[in-house]
C-alpha cells in the first residue's frame, strides 16, 4: 500500500544560548493509511519536536538540518508556513501535549471548535456549524454540550479540555492525525473510550495516526507499530508484538523493567541509572552507552546502525552485530508483564 | 502514626457559570489523612479531584464544609491569617498543569529557589543556586538546565521543575496533582521512588492524585475514588483493588490498561451505567477502614 507519510533521515537542531540542541537525529519511518504508529521514549528525547517538525510548527530557533518529509506523495520539507496552512486541519491535524496552551483561554470552547470547522468550510450556515460543533462535542464525550458551548477553557477540567482539543483536531476529518499524549490527562475509562474513538476514526476515515505516549498500556491497546526513541533517535521499531514480546534494545528493556506491574512488592521501582544526555554536544558513539549495563567497548566510539531483525523489526544496538557476545534479554516473551 | 494531619469535613465547592448554571464540582466530601500517610485520589476526569486539592491549599474558598489542618480551621479568616506563613511552607502543591503554573519569565534556578527565598530559608548547600541544582539532580536533570526558561524545556522537564520546586521546601503535606503523567516510565519510577523516600525518611504526607492506577496501587497506603463530585469509595489500597464495591470503582479498575498487546486488545471492560448513579447515598462502613457510598438503610 502507498504510504501516506514518509520521513527520511530527518534531523532537527535548535539554537540556544548554550549551543545547538540536536532534538531530532536521523529519524526515518513510514506511515500507511489507517495505521497507528506509537512513539514512546524518554522525556525530552525529541518526540514533540519530531511531531512539530512534521506539522511545520517549529519554534523560530529550530531548523530542519537534513532529510525529507513526504506527505501524500509530495515533498513538503521546504514548505513555507503559508503553504502549510492549507494542509493543516485537512491533511494533517495535531493534538498537542499541553491542553492549556493549545486552547485560546479567551474564547469559549464551542466557538473554538466552530472556528476549526469554518477554516475549511467558510460558507457553512450558522445553524449547521452549531449543529456540527454539538455533534463533535458529543463524539468526544463532553456531556451537556449545549450548556458547555459557551464555557471558557478554564471552566473545564483537564480531561474535558483534552476532549475539546480532540474535537477541534477532528473538525476537518484529517488524513493524518498526530496526537502528542492525547490521553495522559484522562481517567482510564475515558482514556479507553478516546482510544477506541481513535480506532473508530481510523477504520471509518482511514486516518493514519502518530501517537506519542508514555503509557505502555495505552500503546499496547492501540498501536500497530511501536517506535522507541532515545536522545533524538529511533533506537527500536517494530510491530507491537515484536517490541513488547521480543524487545532488543537495552533502553527498551530498561523502560519495560520500570513498570510497576513488574515491581509488585518491591521496595523501589527499577530505574535506568544515570541521566539522559542534554542533546547539546554531538555524541561520540551511542548516546545510551554510559547508562547501558550491556554496553560494549565499541558503543563508546561508534554509533550503532539500525540492525534488521525481521522485515518489520529493527534496532540500533551493537548487541545485534554478529560479532557481539550473546546476551540473554532480562525480559521478553508473552505474559512477562 | 495515627495522628490526624488533615481532616476534610463535608467539603462542597460550587462554581457559578452564569445566572442560571452552576457546577457542583465537589459535593459533601469527607476524609482524613494521617500523619505520614500516602493517600491516593483517583476517579473520573472532572470529578473534582483538583478542586479538592485546591481547597486544601486555600486556592479556592470552599462553598461549604470545613478543612482542618493540624486542628487549624483553614477556612477561618482569623486562624488563617495567624498561621498563614507556617501553612504556606508546610503545605506544597504540584499543580496538574505545570506549564501554566510556572512563571515563564523566570529561569529554572529561580523557579526552584523562589519558595526558599520567600520563606527566607537558609540554604543547606550554601547558596540558593546550589540548592536548586541539588533539587534538580534529584528529579534527574543536570545543572545545564538551571538557566533555561520553561519554554525551552520539554513537557516532562517542566513537570520535573515543578516537582523540584515543591520538594525543596521539605513539606509536611505534599499535594501532588497528576505529578507523573507527562513523564516516561523510567523517570516516573524515579519520581515515585523519590516521593517514597520523602515519605519514609522525612515523614512527608502525600495526597497523590493520578489516573495511573497501577502507580497508585504501588505507591499509596489508601485510595479514595471520586465520581461526579462525590467520594464514592475509600479503602486501604490492597482491599480496594481486591474487593471494589462501588459499581464505578469496579468499572474504573477494569479499565486499567495492561502493557501487553494481546492481553490488552482482548481485555473486557465493565461498563458503568451513569443513570444508575445515586449521588444521594451516604459513605457507609462495610469493613475495617473500607467505606462505600450507599443508600441509607431504613
Ligand atoms: N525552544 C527550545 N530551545 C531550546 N531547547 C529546546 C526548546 N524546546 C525544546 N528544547 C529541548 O529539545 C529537546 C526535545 O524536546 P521535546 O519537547 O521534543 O521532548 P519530548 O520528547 O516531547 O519530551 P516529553 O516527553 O517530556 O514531552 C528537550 O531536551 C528540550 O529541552
Ligand atoms: N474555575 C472553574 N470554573 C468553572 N468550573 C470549573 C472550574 N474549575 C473546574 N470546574 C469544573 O468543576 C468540575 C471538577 O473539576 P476538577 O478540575 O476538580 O476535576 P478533576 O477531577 O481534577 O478532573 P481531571 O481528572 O480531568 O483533572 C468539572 O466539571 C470542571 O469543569
Ligand atoms: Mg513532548
Ligand atoms: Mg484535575
Amino acid at each position: 500500500m502507498e504510504e501516506l507519510l514518509k520521513i527520511e533521515k530527518l534531523s532537527v537542531g535548535i539554537h540556544s544560548p548554550m549551543g545547538k540542541v540536536q532534538a531530532v537525529r536521523d529519524v526515518s519511518f513510514a506511515l500507511h493509511p489507517g495505521e497507528l504508529l506509537a512513539i514512546v521514549g524518554e522525556s525530552g528525547c525529541g518526540k514533540s519536536m519530531l511531531c512539530k517538525t512534521i506539522m511545520k510548527l517549529l519554534p523560530k530557533s529550530a531548523k530542519i538540518e537534513g532529510g525529507r518529509i513526504i506527505a501524500n506523495g509530495v515533498d513538503i520539507t521546504d514548505y513555507s508556513d503559508k503553504d502549510m496552512r492549507k494542509l493543516r486541519g485537512k491533511l494533517f491535524s495535531m493534538i498537542f501535549q499541553d491542553p492549556m496552551t493549545a486552547l485560546n483561554p479567551t474564547v469559549p470552547i464551542g466557538k473554538q471548535i466552530a472556528e476549526a470547522i469554518l477554516i475549511h468550510e467558510p460558507k457553512l450556515p450558522k445553524e449547521e456549524v452549531y449543529h456540527r460543533v454539538i455533534g463533535l462535542m458529543e463524539l468526544v464525550g463532553i456531556p451537556q454540550p449545549h450548556q458547555r458551548y459557551k464555557l471558557y477553557p478554564y471552566n473545564f477540567s483537564g480531561g474535558m479540555r483534552q476532549r475539546s482539543i480532540m474535537a477541534i483536531a477532528l473538525a476537518a476529518k484529517p488524513k493524518i492525525l498526530i496526537a502528542d499524549e492525547p490521553t495522559t490527562a484522562l481517567d482510564v475509562t475515558i482514556q479507553a473510550q478516546i482510544l477506541d474513538l481513535l480506532k473508530e476514526i481510523r477504520t471509518k476515515l482511514g486516518t493514519a495516526t502518530i501517537l506519542v505516549s508514555h503509557d505502555l498500556g495505552v500503546v499496547a491497546r492501540c498501536a500497530d507499530r511501536v517506535a522507541i526513541m532515545y536522545a533524538g533517535k529511533i533506537v527500536e521499531i517494530g510491530t507491537a508484538e515484536e517490541v513488547y514480546y521480543d524487545p532488543r534494545h537495552p533502553y527498551t528493556w530498561g523502560l519495560m523493567q520500570s513498570l510497576p506491574a513488574l515491581n509488585r512488592g518491591a521496595k523501589e521501582l527499577k530505574t535506568i541509572p544515570g541521566m539522559p544526555p542534554t542533546l547539546i554536544d554531538p555524541t561520540v558513539g551511542d548516546a545510551f552507552a554510559c547508562r547501558n549495563e550491556y554496553a560494549l567497548e565499541i558503543d563508546y566510539h561508534e554509533q550503532p546502525p539500525m540492525f534488521k531483525i525481521t522485515d518489520t523489526h529493527y534496532a540500533a544496538t551493537w548487541l545485534l552485530d554478529p560479532r557481539a557476545p550473546k546476551v540473554v534479554p532480562p525480559i521478553g516473551g508473552r505474559g512477562h508483564v | 502514626m495515627s495522628e490526624i494531619l488533615l481532616d476534610v469535613q463535608h467539603l462542597t465547592h460550587v462554581f457559578r457559570l452564569d445566572k442560571h448554571a452552576v457546577i457542583k464540582a465537589v459535593d459533601d466530601v469527607s476524609f482524613q489523612m494521617k500523619k505520614g500517610e500516602i493517600l491516593g485520589l483517583v476517579g473520573e476526569s472532572g470529578s473534582g479531584k483538583s478542586t479538592v486539592a485546591r481547597c486544601i491549599m486555600n486556592v479556592y474558598k470552599p462553598t461549604g464544609g470545613k478543612i482542618l489542618y493540624r486542628d487549624i480551621d483553614i477556612g477561618d479568616k482569623a486562624q488563617l491569617r495567624k498561621h498563614r506563613k507556617m501553612l504556606e511552607s508546610l503545605r506544597q502543591i504540584i499543580f496538574q498543569d505545570s506549564t501554566s503554573s510556572l512563571n515563564q519569565r523566570m529561569t529554572v534556578a529561580d523557579i526552584i529557589a523562589e519558595p526558599m527565598s520567600i520563606h527566607r530559608m537558609r540554604p543547606a548547600r550554601g547558596s540558593l543556586r546550589a540548592e536548586a541544582e541539588f533539587q534538580l539532580s534529584y528529579v534527574g536533570m543536570d545543572a545545564s538546565y538551571l538557566d533555561k526558561y520553561p519554554t525551552e524545556l520539554s513537557g516532562g522537564q517542566r513537570q520535573r521543575v515543578a516537582i523540584a520546586r515543591a520538594l525543596s521546601m521539605e513539606p509536611e503535606l505534599l499535594v501532588a496533582d497528576e505529578p507523573i503523567a507527562s513523564l516516561d516510565v523510567s523517570i516516573q519510577a524515579q519520581i515515585i521512588n523519590l516521593l517514597r523516600h520523602c515519605n519514609r525518611e522525612h515523614g512527608c504526607s502525600i495526597l497523590f492524585i493520578a489516573h495511573d492506577l497501577s502507580m497508585v496501587e504501588y505507591l499509596c497506603d489508601r485510595v479514595g475514588v471520586m465520581y461526579r463530585g462525590r467520594l464514592v469509595e475509600i479503602a486501604p489500597t490492597a482491599e480496594l483493588y481486591a474487593n471494589p464495591r462501588h459499581p464505578y470503582t469496579k468499572a474504573l479498575l477494569s479499565a486499567i490498561p495492561i502493557p501487553d498487546p494481546i492481553a490488552e486488545r482482548s481485555r473486557k471492560r465493565i461498563d458503568f451505567d451513569e443513570v444508575s448513579f445515586d449521588r444521594d447515598g451516604v459513605l457507609t462502613r462495610i469493613a475495617a477502614d473500607h467505606f462505600v457510598l450507599m443508600q441509607e438503610e431504613v
